[in-house]
């Protein structure tokens, strides 16, 4: 008898959770309706990759101007999609930023929320032709021209690409291919961009950019294979390949992440020396705080595909205003400070397809207003440049409430 | 390297003498003897003095097969060290000569079709790759694919129905045409050629899937790892991230299947080889195995066992040579 109960207990658990899993919303489809999505796909990208492989494309459709002269990257309304099989991933979905020359721009935000898809966005190396930035603009400028780089042909980004816009990768063991020796991979990059440059001028520049990024032996390291080197060694050379060519704008994604704490200090300080030498400006995608204060003049903080507060380092950390940015400031250990246990943020990143239009972060926020509910919070400014999208700093729902 | 080519060597003879003894042991203990069949034939003879029993015993002092598995071995790899593999029983002149009689025909027809497989299969795998999902990988892939399920004798008989019967350029079998003995030594080439023109094509076509799959699938790989994403950003154009970026790597696993193959161009292909009426050694070496040739057999098993351990070793410096990981200093 009592065992009876105990079985109609189980199964009318089982069938609860078979519902939950069925009736959420949950990722699930038939295969029918994968087709369907898989069609519909292919003929997006096709229409999006036709227009990309037209031959001569008139210069007038990817030369523009800055909005701002100061400014060596513009990121405009951007959107990169990827567009799979089970739904349109909104990866990146509208998000304005500049990266001012000279400057180092944070962006912050956990796993998953866009940050290395805006800056492959950025060189156009997001997975085709699945992922493809469907609208707004990345005006950059390479000194000459400004390029919108979302509508620039392929032909031209390879001229960009490594030479004005260079990117550090964040896993260094697996950054450099493994069969080639250091020497040649660095020289390839300054082969390629400099027509004019000799084998013997390539090999003396490359001795001095791994002199110049700290291997001490770099005559010998010239001649080594990658799998010769560690982490930090390996990581240097990326820095070194990325500095070849004097670029622009260097994209550190996660530059210290694979790396101990000893080396990626010394990564760190690389990389602010060597941006004074060469006056370039860095995009610094990183999910370590600590990183980001140490760097950053500016801080870009996203979530789930979308710039949630941006605005200088000091506004920032002296005072965030969104409740994601606050909560990740209080979910950072700090030295002296004593806690019983770290807070985190409760709840996950939301699913990145088929996305709500009310506030992404609402369901895990603790501050959250009526006005929530409403659609997505636009960009209100708090001072000259500082942004935030969040209804807590509405002007007219302040003025309503002091009315 | 030297030390560990020289060790490979060494390590090769151990390992080839136990094979041989393996063989041996086996080809003495097949239940089709050679010699008892002989026995038997000859004691049906008419006007024949001996039983079938007291030829079998005879013939056993004759031909070696009376001293027991273990010894009769080291009678014979004594002989074999000193280059004497004796006569075949079956073809009843030396192996070596009958081996060397066949085989080069076998070895035209594989290397010829080994080296159309690497040239067809890789170039079509890179493209596969490059092009995933696309109409030209799956056209590619479903190629492939019939490729590998086809029979041989299916794959030959439609060639010969296409090729011989319905267009009539090529000879329907055999090896020389008809009037060979009155050819110049150049036209005798050519029509040589081209009654192997058949058999080639019907070995490359059953065995480029494979090896179009594999490449196909290590390209894929490669492509998808970061420095493909960081020659990429490095802005190399595609073409060159492709054949010499992402090629070179691609090539480490290939290497291994390449130094494999060394011994099935010797193999024979014993299928193709009866279709065509073409004298291999797939066939050759055939009729003396079910017959208990054990001198022929014996020589083209330790030959081919040779030819393995010594692509294994090849596959081993290839290895060394496309990954610099390996390398052994």
């Amino acid at each position: 008898m009592e065992k009876k109960k105990i079985n109609i207990k189980i199964l009318s658990f089982l069938k609860e959770k078979k519902e939950q899993i069925f009736n959420k919303e949950s990722n699930y489809i038939s295969a029918k309706e994968s087709a369907k999505i898989s069609r519909k796909n292919r003929k997006i990208t096709n229409q999006i990759e036709k227009q990309r492989k037209r031959r001569n494309i008139p210069e007038n459709e990817y030369i523009t101007q800055m909005k701002n002269a100061e400014n060596v990257v513009e990121f405009d309304n951007v959107h990169t999609y990827f567009f799979t099989d089970i739904g349109t991933v909104k990866a990146v979905d509208g998000v304005t930023f500049d990266v001012p020359y000279g400057k180092t721009v944070g962006v912050v935000g956990e796993s998953g929320c866009g940050k290395s898809v805006t800056s492959l966005s950025l060189i156009q190396l997001v997975q085709r032709p699945q992922g493809q930035t469907v609208e707004g603009e990345i005006r950059f400028n390479s000194g000459e021209k400004v390029y919108n780089v979302v509508k620039t042909p392929e032909r031209i980004m390879q001229t960009l690409r490594g030479n004005d816009i260079t990117m550090i990768f964040q896993e260094p063991m697996t950054t450099l291919n493994p069969v080639f020796r250091i020497g040649a991979q660095v020289e390839e990059v300054l082969l390629l961009h400099n027509k004019d440059m000799t084998k013997e001028q390539a090999k003396e520049k490359t001795i001095a950019l791994l002199e110049l990024v700290g291997i001490a032996n770099s005559e010998r390291v010239y001649r080594n294979f990658p799998h010769e080197l560690s982490g930090g060694m390996r990581q240097r050379v990326v820095i070194a390949m990325a500095l070849a060519c004097d670029p622009k704008l260097i994209i550190a994604d996660e530059p210290t992440t694979a790396l101990d704490v000893t080396i990626q200090a010394q990564i760190l300080g690389l990389l602010s020396d060597i941006k004074g030498k060469i006056n370039s400006s860095i995009m610094l995608i990183t999910h370590d705080l600590g990183v980001i204060a140490e760097m950053a003049d500016y801080v870009v903080v996203m979530y789930a595909g979308r710039v949630i507060e941006k605005g200088t380092a000091k506004e920032i950390f002296k005072n965030p205003a969104h409740p994601y940015t606050v909560g990740l400031m209080r979910s950072k250990p700090v030295v002296g400070r004593k806690v019983e246990r770290l807070y985190n943020i409760p709840g996950n990143v939301p699913n990145p397809i088929n996305m709500p239009n009310y506030c992404y972060f609402k369901d895990r926020c603790e501050k959250c207003i009526e006005a929530c509910n409403g659609d997505y919070p636009p960009e209100f400014q708090l001072s000259e440049t500082h942004f935030v999208s969040c209804y807590l700093y509405d002007p007219q729902l302040k003025e309503g409430e002091s009315k | 390297m030297l030390k560990f080519i020289v060790k490979r060597l060494l390590i090769s003879i151990v390992i080839l003498f136990f094979v041989m003894l393996i063989v041996y042991t086996l080809m003495h203990s097949l239940p089709t003897s050679y010699v008892e069949r002989m026995a038997r034939e000859l004691a049906t003879k008419p006007g024949s003095q001996k039983s079938a029993a007291q030829w079998l015993v005879e013939l056993n002092a004759q031909y070696g097969m009376d001293k027991g598995v273990i010894p009769g071995f080291f009678v014979w790899i004594g002989q074999a060290i000193k280059g004497n593999f004796g006569d075949s029983w079956y073809y009843s002149i030396p192996v070596v000569d009958e081996f060397n009689k066949v085989i080069w025909n076998s070895f035209y027809l594989g290397v010829a079709a080994f080296i159309l497989e690497i040239f067809i299969a890789i170039p079509l795998g890179v493209v596969a790759a490059k092009k995933q999902y696309s109409v030209t990988d799956y056209s590619v892939t479903v190629v492939s694919l019939i490729g590998i399920s086809l029979p041989t004798f299916f794959v030959a008989t439609v060639l010969k129905l296409i090729f011989s019967v319905k267009l009539g350029w090529f000879e329907i079998s055999g090896m020389r045409g008809r009037d060979f003995a009155s050819l110049t030594e150049v036209q005798q080439f050519f029509d040589v050629a081209s009654h192997f023109v058949m058999p080639i094509i019907t070995l490359t076509v059953i065995s480029i899937g494979g090896l179009m799959r594999y490449t196909r699938t290590n390209m894929l790989e490669v492509l998808n790892s970061d420095y493909i994403r960081t020659a990429r950003a490095k802005g190399l154009p595609e073409r060159k991230v492709i054949n010499h970026h992402a090629f070179r790597n691609t090539l480490i696993p290939l290497v291994t299947i390449m130094g494999g193959s060394l011994p099935g161009l010797f193999a024979g292909a014993l299928i193709t080889e009866t279709l065509f009426a073409i004298e291999g050694i797939g066939f050759a070496s055939y009729h003396a195995m079910i017959s208990g040739d054990i001198p022929f057999t014996m020589f083209y098993l330790s030959f081919m066992a040779i030819l393995t351990l010594l692509g294994n070793l090849i596959a081993d410096i290839l290895y060394a040579v496309v990954d610099p990981r390996v390398r052994i200093n």
